[in-house]
Formats: structure tokens, sequence, C-alpha cells
């Protein structure tokens, strides 16, 4: 699944419009604590957090993550979005919460973990 | 071996808006040299805990970045306060970061096992009042 297909999956917006929603997903994961994440973190991965500030990019970009989804509708802070469409990195935002997010993602075949 | 890159970065304390720009420049920097994406992931996975680490943790420092033909080398120098405990340290799950880090998602106790496992060799000293020093190789043969 690509990233293009979870916008339409999780009836969400792109927050970085200039960016290709071409890059495959490789699996899903949902943690607000960055520590944690840098720990678990995956390239490719579909990541679900409702932390908005800059480190959240520098964490995604450095695990070559394909994107950062945002739950019920929390706005990034702009410098967050220009970092992140600086570094070609998607963000999504959607009405859903984290809890259903991850079970649109799972029902849809995305996994945990890379396989 | 003369390194072929060595890098300093200044790190300074509390400034979490530039928190990850070190990190970013190195990952930049080894993809250009063509490093292995799995060697790249680990080396950027420990970049920017050691940098935040100096963030959350020091009174300033820096990251220094060398590399030769066999491999790569991360240094953190920092100026204190220094670590009471280390092996209190590298436990998951213990930190002593403050309120302010925690409510940006730091502190989770993960950092410096974090480091140990994506380095092929790590070495921590630290002195109270002095600073800590934390060295780390990545192996590219």
């Amino acid at each position: 699944m690509k990233v293009a297909d979870l916008i339409g999956l999780l009836d969400a917006t792109l927050q970085t419009p200039a960016l290709s929603t071409d890059r495959e997903v490789s699996c899903g994961y949902t943690c607000d604590l960055l520590s944690w994440v840098m720990a678990h973190g995956e390239e490719g991965m579909a990541w679900v957090t409702v932390q908005t500030h800059m480190n959240v990019i520098a964490v995604a970009v450095l695990a070559d993550m394909a994107c950062v989804i945002l739950p019920e509708n929390i706005d990034m802070d702009i410098d967050s979005i220009g970092k992140a469409a600086d570094e070609g990195l998607c963000v999504l935002k959607s009405p859903l919460t984290a809890f259903e997010i991850c079970g649109r993602m799972t029902s849809a075949g995305i996994p945990a973990s890379p396989q | 071996m003369s390194a072929f890159i060595h890098t300093v970065y200044p790190v300074a304390s509390g400034d979490y808006t530039r928190a990850g720009e070190a990190s970013a420049d190195i990952k930049r920097k080894l993809k250009q040299l063509g490093v292995a994406s799995m060697v790249l992931r680990r080396v950027a996975v420990a970049s920017y805990e050691v940098e935040l680490n100096l963030v959350i943790h020091s009174m300033g420092g820096e990251l220094i970045l060398e590399v030769d033909e066999k491999g790569i080398s991360l240094t953190s120098q920092d100026v204190g306060p220094g670590i009471p405990d280390i092996s209190m340290a590298m436990k998951e799950g213990y930190s002593t970061a403050n309120e302010e880090a925690r409510s940006l998602g730091f502190g989770a106790g993960m950092g410096l096992p974090n480091m140990k496992r994506n380095a092929d060799g790590f070495e921590i000293d630290s002195e109270l009042g002095k600073g800590t020093r934390i060295s780390m190789r990545f192996n590219l043969v």
C-alpha cells in the first residue's frame, strides 16, 4: 500500500501537498514517546502520533519513514510542516482517532513490522 | 589510519528546535559517501540519541564524526554535569530527563541502551562535575 492509498483509507488530507505520495508503506506504528520510536522506528513506516513539534520530523526522517499521521485533525505547527516538506516526508492529518487509524491500517493488511 | 572525514558539531544545551540538525548532516554526509543503508540507519539512530542526550542532559558539548577506510566513529564530549551511576543510566526505562524533555516525548530511558544496540563498539566514561564522553564505532568492513 502506498501513502496515496493511506490518504483514502484514513479519510486524511496531505499536509505536505507538494510531495509525492507514491512511496510504499512497509508497516504501521503508534507511539508518542519519541525516544521509544527511535528504538522501534522502521524504514517505510507509517507513524501515528499526537506530537507535532520539529523533533517528530527529525525522528521520522532519520528512521527513513514513509509518513507521519496526525489523528483527530490535530494541526502540526507550520515550521514542522515546512521542515517535513524540505525533507521529503509526507504528513497526513486524519479525523479518526489513533485507535481507529491503526484498526483501519491493520484491516487493510499493513503489518506491525516490515515483512 | 587517517580519517577522511573529521567534522565537529557543537550542540547547545536545551536547544530543542535545532536538535537533530547534526544527525541529519551526518546522515547526509555518509549517504554521499555511499555507506550502506543498514549501516546508515544505525548511525542515524545512534547519532540522534546521543545528540538529544547532549541537548537534554548536558551543559553543552560537541559531537564528532570521523570516517576512515574501516569504519565510522561518533564521539560525544560534554562539559558536565556527568552521570552519577552509569550502570543505572544504561538500563532501559531509567531516565533523569526533566519535564520539558518529557513533554516533548523524550525521557523514556531508551537513549543509551539504543546507542549500544546500534553501534558495533560502545564506550562511556563520565566524571561528576567534569563531563561525559561516549565513543561509538560502526564497522564498514
